[in-house]
C-alpha cells in the first residue's frame, strides 16, 4: 500500500443507538492493530472515533462514517444528516454540552466530545449547517 | 501485578473473567463520566466506576483499560455480562464505595 491508495471502510451510525455504540470504532482498532500500527496512534483513533459515534448517536439524526486507511495515516468522515451545530466555537469548549438529561443518565455529556476529538488527531476540520448537517474530518498519522 | 494476580487476591467478587491474565495492571482510575475516562484512563489500569451500562465497557475495550470495578453494590443486568463476556473485559463489583474501592486497589497495585 502507498501513501496514496487507501483501505476504504464505511460504517452507518444510527440515532439514538447506544447498545451498539463504538462497534465501528472498535472494527477499526482491530483492524489498525492487525497492521501493526503503533499502540498510541491505536488509541488516539479510539477516542477520537468512539467520540464521534457517540455525538452522532446522541446529537444527529444518524450518519455515516467513511474510514481510509493509508500507509502513513488514517483518514475518518464523519457525516451525518443533521440539525447542525449553531455555533461551533461554543460546541468546542471544554464542559459546553447540550446532552438531554437521560443521556447524561448514561454517563455522557461532560462536554468533552468534541474536544477529545480535536486533542487526539493531527488534523481536524469540522463543518456544520443548521437544519442540514455536521461533517467532521479527522486524521492521525502513524 | 497482572490481572491474574488481581483474580487472585479475591479482593473484589469476579464477575466476568476477560481471560486476559497476563496483562500487567499499570495503576488506578476513578471517573464515572465516559468521555472523561475515554481521554483519561491510562492503559492497563483498574477503572473503579459505579457506570453501570454497557457504554463502559465500550469504553474500557477502546480506552484498553485492564479490568473494570464496579463499586458501590450497583446491580449488573443480562445485557451488560454479554457484552462483558463478548469483549473479553475482566469485570469485579463490590460493595464498597468508590472511594475505598480505589484505595484498596491501589494498595494492592
Amino acid at each position: 500500500m502507498s501513501t496514496s491508495d487507501s483501505l476504504h471502510f464505511q460504517y452507518t451510525v444510527s440515532k439514538d443507538d447506544f447498545t451498539h455504540a463504538g462497534s465501528a470504532s472498535s472494527d477499526v482498532k482491530n483492524k489498525l492493530k492487525k497492521m501493526n500500527v503503533s499502540a498510541a496512534a491505536v488509541r488516539k483513533v479510539s477516542i477520537a472515533m468512539y467520540e464521534g459515534e457517540i455525538n452522532m448517536i446522541i446529537h444527529a439524526y444518524g450518519g455515516t462514517i467513511d474510514v481510509d486507511i493509508y500507509e502513513d495515516r488514517i483518514v475518518m468522515c464523519l457525516k451525518d444528516t443533521g440539525p447542525g451545530i449553531a455555533n461551533i466555537e461554543e460546541a468546542m469548549q471544554e464542559g459546553f454540552s447540550t446532552a438531554p438529561a437521560d443521556v447524561i443518565n448514561l454517563g455522557f455529556g461532560a462536554g468533552m466530545g468534541l474536544p477529545n476529538m480535536r486533542n487526539n488527531t493531527d488534523e481536524f476540520q469540522i463543518e456544520s449547517e443548521v437544519g442540514v448537517g455536521t461533517t467532521v474530518t479527522m486524521t492521525v498519522y502513524f | 501485578m497482572t490481572i491474574k494476580d488481581f483474580i487472585d487476591t479475591n479482593t473484589f467478587t469476579l464477575v466476568n473473567d476477560g481471560n486476559n491474565h497476563d496483562v500487567e495492571l499499570t495503576g488506578c482510575y476513578c471517573c464515572d463520566l465516559l468521555s472523561i475516562a475515554m481521554g483519561h484512563a491510562p492503559q492497563g489500569c483498574v477503572w473503579v466506576t459505579v457506570m453501570n451500562n454497557v457504554n463502559t465497557l465500550a469504553v474500557a475495550s477502546l480506552a484498553e483499560c485492564g479490568c473494570v470495578v464496579l463499586a458501590c453494590g450497583v446491580a449488573l443486568d443480562d445485557v451488560f455480562l454479554a457484552k462483558a463476556a463478548e469483549q473479553n473485559i475482566t469485570v469485579f463489583k463490590t460493595e464498597l464505595p468508590v472511594f475505598e474501592a480505589a484505595l484498596k486497589a491501589h494498595e494492592l497495585l
